[in-house]
């Protein structure tokens, strides 16, 4: 049935097929399509001539341009190392104190410990260092163990809680869930603690709690509650927790006494790179 | 639905369907029944009752029933069943889409720790597979059954063989969905399924290649329509690409793990050489397929140009297969490899305009018709999206772009051009034609496939242009460097910065799921209670032929 026609709206003679009613013009390719086409070959006969393109039976054709990607990344890299091996020298030369009066070196070093804390801080300290429940805000003027450039450069070096042998180390018990205490005392606690930070509480059992405060909490936060650093143990009579200040979260940190880990840094990151994590961290408002 | 098997002298379906269904229910059981992990038996279970309800099903459908004879009908029973299963998982895929765009919008709030099974990491391929395979792959043997008869005036071969594709296919589809969600996963892209679904779908598609063949061998036309090179290369591709990318040692046969015969980079390029030519010859060349039989169709207007469909068919064939490297540019694949991924994928892009202008230029002397023909006009928009994402492809595939956009979502956005805009409407043009004419009715409402069309339209705008400024926006924070030599941005910073664009896409994906809703309206009014068709397709190929 092949049977050729003219089409009535291209004036095309189609190919005399057809299916189901689907007939086909006998159109020729568009010319600017073939164009493009051969030029796109053209194209990539001259990209495998100049690059890396075929295998062969031992390798492969390696182009004109003698171009590699390793070369190329390998290149890379050693423009950037060597972009800031200057500053980078001057940084490990230079005490903390040194860094945070050259305002060029602080200026790097803050870059620095901005990549740094990019890379490894933020994921429990949030994105601005504001921190959430269980990882401390940096931002403000509490320190657990110092907010001091010393004090913030040695606890990223040894961690907290963490495999170093000088890391630090603050253990508060699990009052309740250990049975060191009753429950009736651990809410007495509760409303004493409460109090110590100007909270509502029943003037009561925080009136019954004092003796308990003073056999189980004062060692390591004072007896006027203001905590000890060289402890790690806070303040309790301002208005941050790191657990919470909500009855709630407060009954439930004597209850279960939860502490949390920092890694050791200097098992991952150099000692420059610390440092700028000091500085930047001293840097994000609170530092001492 | 009616039983439309004919009589012919070939019964081998009868022997070969219920022995295939008996040795995968025994095999099922006994999975159920020794397995010593819990997903396993639960995989087995469901597997069972597939077998056990096709099989009892397929004794319904053909004891004691005088078949129907094969000269004087279409098998379009088949047919009906793969669009209505096609609208199903399509519904159900979206929606997971929408899940998961809120999910990444919003992580705490579909966060449940305690069911693992809404976890990201499993809705995820539960998403493309529901959508790529299961809406996609439905709709594929649906219409390559609808169009092989039509085209070579032959009821499908192999008896009641295509009913078993059909119920094959979905149980491969059910196999796999419930396994993803069970966590079992082997974690090749696309390929998910593990060992067992595979060899299950392996046995199913090979059914299908021989039903489609056969389909061919025994046509009356004296050609071959072009619509049917580009389903059976979709067939045969899809056959070695599936089972070569597969190929694996399970670590028992009663456990679902199982080992990649190939590791490292090798590995990887297989799994890109078949994930990539998925897309070339699953979601472009089937789909080509569909584009060629129903825009010429429904604008009635001849092709445009027979030597164009010939030199594309054969260019795209030939040059999408080398394309796959271009997936894995900078990485350790070796560098001549990536040259060939990306400058093939360079010469692909005139080849996959080949078919583009076979579809646009079909609409000369019928451009007024797009006015009036919101069905044709969803047909032409996806050949234009064709057009756009098969352009965009190359130019991502160039290594300069390529070091910018690679693993943004830049690459989420170029996918879902092609997915939504291309496959996706071009399916949904294929149905709303294949429906009325399947069941002899009136489409129900024009105005809702308009509705359907504009909140769809504006559904992809809204995904394709976020996801392209949060993709452009990601790859320059990444590399963005400080005066000092130092990372600009922390990668939290950069997952800050996608949050608008995470809620603009998943109100583009809910628009999208809506469009879909509203044509499953239309649909199933258009069955339930259309005015009857004023001029009915040919359903008898005897008749078909005088009338030719």
């Amino acid at each position: 049935m092949s049977k050729k026609e003219v089409d009535d709206v291209s004036g095309t003679e189609t190919t005399g097929h057809d299916w189901d009613g689907i007939k086909e013009l006998n159109t020729p390719l568009p010319r600017w399509w073939l164009g493009i086409l051969y030029a796109c070959i053209a194209w990539a006969i001259g990209y495998w001539i100049v690059y890396p393109a075929w295998p062969t039976l031992s390798g492969y054709t390696p182009g004109l341009l003698g171009y590699s990607q390793r070369d190329e990344v390998t290149s890379n890299v050693a423009a950037l190392k060597s972009a800031r091996v200057g500053h980078e020298q001057e940084l490990v030369k230079s005490s903390l104190s040194e860094i945070q009066r050259n305002p060029d070196m602080l200026q790097f070093a803050m870059a620095a410990g901005r990549a740094t804390f990019g890379d490894n801080c933020v994921g429990c300290h949030g994105a601005g260092g504001q921190g959430a429940k269980g990882y401390p805000n940096l931002n403000d003027d509490v320190w657990l163990w110092g907010g001091k450039l010393a004090d913030i450069e040695h606890t990223l070096t040894v961690g907290v809680r963490s495999a170093h042998p000088d890391t630090r180390q603050s253990m508060m018990p699990a009052f309740g869930r250990d049975g060191i205490l009753k429950e009736a005392e651990v809410e007495d606690l509760t409303d004493y603690v409460l109090r110590l930070s100007g909270q509502r509480a029943d003037p009561r059992a925080a009136r019954r709690a004092t003796q308990l405060f003073t056999d189980n909490c004062a060692a390591c936060h004072g007896a006027d509650a203001k905590g000890n650093r060289s402890l790690g143990a806070p303040n309790l009579t301002d208005n941050e927790a790191l657990y919470g200040a909500s009855r709630q979260n407060i009954r439930d940190q004597i209850w279960n006494g939860h502490g949390g880990v920092m890694p050791a840094w200097s098992t991952r990151l150099s000692a420059q790179e610390i440092k700028a994590l000091a500085i930047y961290v001293h840097n994000l408002g609170g530092g001492e | 639905m009616q039983a439309d098997v004919a009589q012919t002298p070939w019964r081998f379906d009868h022997f070969f369907i219920p022995l295939v269904l008996f040795l995968g229910f025994a095999a099922a059981l006994f999975e159920a029944a020794r397995s010593p992990e819990a997903p396993m038996v639960a995989q087995g279970w469901i597997f069972a009752i597939c077998m056990g309800l096709t099989g009892i099903w397929y004794m319904w459908m053909y004891a004691g029933r005088t078949p129907a004879d094969e000269t004087r009908t279409y098998a379009d029973g088949v047919v009906k069943a793969g669009v209505i299963a096609a609208m199903f998982w399509g519904i159900a895929g979206m929606l997971v889409g929408v899940i998961i765009a809120l999910q990444l919008s919003f992580p705490n709030l579909f966060y449940l720790p305690n069911e693992a099974w809404t976890n990201f990491g499993r809705l995820r391929p539960l998403h493309t597979s529901a959508v790529i395979f299961a809406f996609g792959g439905n709709v594929l043997i649906a219409t390559s059954f609808y169009v092989v008869q039509r085209t070579c005036r032959a009821h499908l071969f192999g008896g009641s063989l295509p009913w078993f594709v059909m119920w094959g296919y979905n149980t491969f589809i059910i196999l796999a969905g419930t396994g993803y969600l069970l966590g079992i996963s082997q974690s090749r892209e696309y390929a998910e399924p593990e060992w067992y679904a595979d060899i299950w779908l392996t046995i199913v598609w090979v059914c299908y290649l021989a039903v489609f063949l056969g389909t061919l061998i025994k046509r009356k036309e004296p050609h071959i329509y072009v619509a049917n090179w580009f389903y059976l290369a979709f067939i045969i591709t899809i056959a070695i690409l599936h089972v070569v990318n597969n190929l694996a040692m399970p670590i028992s046969l009663l456990q679902s793990k199982s080992y990649s015969l190939f590791s490292g980079v090798q590995d990887a390029l297989t799994q890109w050489w078949y994930g990539h030519n998925a897309v070339g010859f699953f979601l472009t060349a089937g789909f080509l397929g569909i584009m060629y039989y129903f825009i010429p169709k429904r604008a009635e207007r001849p092709v445009y140009s027979y030597r164009l469909s010939i030199i594309h068919f054969w260019s795209l064939i030939f040059i999408y297969i080398w394309a796959g490297p271009h997936h894995l540019l900078y990485t350790a694949l070796p560098e001549w490899a990536q040259t060939l991924g990306m400058t093939f994928s360079i010469i692909l892009w005139m080849p996959s305009w080949g078919g583009m202008i076979n579809g646009l230029m079909t609409l000369s002397g019928a451009w007024d018709k797009l006015r009036t023909d919101p069905v044709l006009r969803m047909l032409v928009v996806s050949v234009a999206f064709y057009g756009m994402s098969t352009f965009e492809g190359p130019v991502m595939s160039i290594k300069a772009v390529n070091a910018l956009s690679h693993y943004t979502n830049w690459t989420i956005g170029h996918v879902h051009s092609g997915a939504l805009g291309w496959v996706g409407y071009v399916s949904f043009g294929a149905i709303y034609c294949l429906v009325p004419w399947l069941w002899k009715k009136q489409l129900y409402s024009n105005a809702l496939v308009e509705w359907h069309f504009w909140i769809s339209t504006l559904g992809i705008v809204l995904y394709i242009t976020s996801m392209w400024v949060a993709g452009i926006m990601q790859g320059l924070m990444w590399r963005a460097y400080n005066d000092f030599g130092f990372l600009e941005y922390a990668f939290i910073e950069v997952v800050e910065a996608m949050h608008p664009y995470y809620i603009i896409r998943a109100v583009g994906g809910l628009l999208y799921l809506g469009g879909a809703l509203l044509m499953v309206f239309n649909l199933w009014k258009t069955v339930r209670s259309g005015a009857p068709a004023a001029a009915p397709i040919a359903v008898v190929p005897a008749v078909a032929a005088e009338a030719a």
